[in-house]
């Protein structure tokens, strides 16, 4: 049984690695723009929200030198985030796959058994489809974390002429929080969607590059979770495996 | 054929990342001629959202900044207008305009005022909020008599050559004014007196400060941080 399957369009395999370059691009600029002011309270006033107001983040994390370089990195690579992740959400909605990865009615049920499983509560690894619950949200949440990005970021870009989207997120105040916000939630599930990837199913890779995707080698072939069964070739043939149609 | 297909991904994936690296590390340039591209676009973008009926509200309760609103020039010491060496304080409205204006304080708030409570816009990242009490650049505009060849404003200043130059349809904008009073005080030195620009359509450090000259002009001609690196347009 032929268990080698095209699991990316080309398109999805594009967009994936210019957003990885986009987003580094707009992260480390905007990380340099942020300790030009490294906290969210006015001049004279608070802001309890972030305990650490006023400390700015580490230089070796950032990009474009000064404010002004980082303001230009910033203000080019938004162009290639935004045509990047339309043609992304484009391709998504025209291709029905959104359906991979908008969260339905029994994904918290799922998500709680994939826990479980990694947490050796459950010994074998839940049945899924082309990704379990837990990537399914966290997808979602990144695909959602990046349309806030582009709102905040434009309420901040353009606080006069385009005010009406930033009264969406109250004032410039609150607009520049959120920005920053969405930025260190996508870090954060972007290193956890890394550290996934080459703990528990590093044969996505493959999928990610050339599209070619591996069933029998599925983490739930070899029912893998973080550092476990790495390198095991599948027990049985792959669970709920069908030849493609 | 699987093996050979995977190494010749592998080995053009590692060639283009190569030649990226060694094209950034060999010239910067090209970078640097891709970020200018993108500001000559963003500055058609940004005069292209740009409206004269989009302005910045301010709640009618919202409390200024007050003695907490920054204060900064770039002279070593506060500048501050000294009439025994310089004369009588005045604005100069020149250039592109058929009838040029030389206004002492007592002229310019002899003109219509604006009082109007908005936001400033700093490149750092912070706003903050004063009641500015001036004159429209408009106003001062028609006074004036601008030509067609009024095109660009340059405001300068007596603070170390500072100036900044602005495309015309953000200095005509209602809320940009040459201002004289904050917060229901005179401008004091630290914030730019005798008048300075004040508008929240522009970045604050477009805003000049200690004012004497008021350039309509066919072309712009930069600005003490636009020529520093800093974008020229700095339009919100």
């Amino acid at each position: 049984m032929a268990t080698v399957v095209k699991r990316n369009h080309w398109i999805v395999r594009l967009t994936h690695w210019v957003n990885v370059v986009a987003v580094i691009l707009m992260a480390g600029s905007g990380m340099r723009i942020f300790n030009a002011y490294p906290k969210f309270a006015r001049p004279g006033e608070t802001f309890p929200l972030n305990p650490w107001e006023g400390t700015p983040i580490p230089a070796w994390l950032t990009l474009g030198g000064w404010l002004a370089g980082a303001r230009h990195w910033h203000f080019a690579a938004m162009w290639l985030l935004v045509a990047n992740g339309l043609l992304y959400l484009g391709y998504l909605f025209f291709r029905g796959e959104w359906r991979d990865i908008v969260p339905r009615r029994g994904d918290a049920r799922d998500a709680i058994e994939m826990l479980k499983f990694y947490l050796f509560v459950r010994k074998d690894h839940p049945r899924q489809g082309k990704h379990n619950a837990l990537q399914k949200s966290t997808y979602f949440a990144m695909a959602v974390l990046g349309i806030v990005l582009v709102l905040s970021g434009l309420a901040i870009w353009k606080p006069v002429s385009l005010w009406f989207i930033t009264a969406l997120f109250v004032n410039y105040k609150w607009a520049r929080f959120a920005h920053f916000l969405a930025m260190a939630l996508l870090l954060l599930l972007s290193l956890v969607h890394v550290f996934m990837v080459l703990t528990v199913d590093p044969y996505a890779l493959r999928a990610i590059v050339t599209g070619w995707y591996d069933r029998a080698r599925s983490p739930e072939a070899r029912n893998a979770r973080p550092f476990y069964h790495l390198f095991t070739r599948a027990r049985t043939a792959a669970p709920g495996e069908q030849p493609p149609a | 054929m699987t093996i050979d297909r995977r190494r010749f991904l592998t080995l053009s994936a590692a060639s283009i990342t190569g030649s990226i690296l060694a094209a950034c590390d060999k010239n910067p340039q090209a970078a640097q001629s891709l970020l200018q591209l993108a500001e000559r676009g963003n500055e058609r973008v940004e005069a292209g959202l740009f409206r004269h009926t989009a302005m910045n509200h301010v709640a009618a309760d919202a409390p200024v900044a007050g003695p907490n609103f920054p204060k900064y020039f770039i002279s070593p010491k506060v500048p501050v207008w000294d009439p025994a060496t310089n004369g009588v304080w005045r604005l100069e409205v020149s250039g592109a305009v058929r009838r040029p204006l030389s206004l002492t304080l007592d002229d310019l708030q002899k003109l219509p005022r604006v009082t109007q409570k908005v936001d400033h816009f700093c490149v750092e990242g912070w706003n903050a909020r004063a009641t500015w009490s001036g004159v429209r650049v408009s106003d001062l505009a028609r006074a004036a008599g601008i030509t067609a060849d009024a095109q660009f404003v340059d405001f300068a200043g007596f603070d170390k050559g500072y100036h900044e130059s602005w495309d015309m349809e953000s200095a005509m904008h209602p809320q940009t004014l040459v201002a004289y009073g904050k917060d229901g005080y005179l401008l004091t030195p630290g914030y730019g007196a005798p008048a300075r620009v004040h508008s929240p359509v522009k970045l604050g450090y477009k805003n000049t400060k200690y004012l004497t000259r008021v350039v309509f002009m066919p072309v712009r001609n930069g600005g003490f941080w636009s020529d520093q690196g800093y974008e020229w347009y700095a339009g919100t």
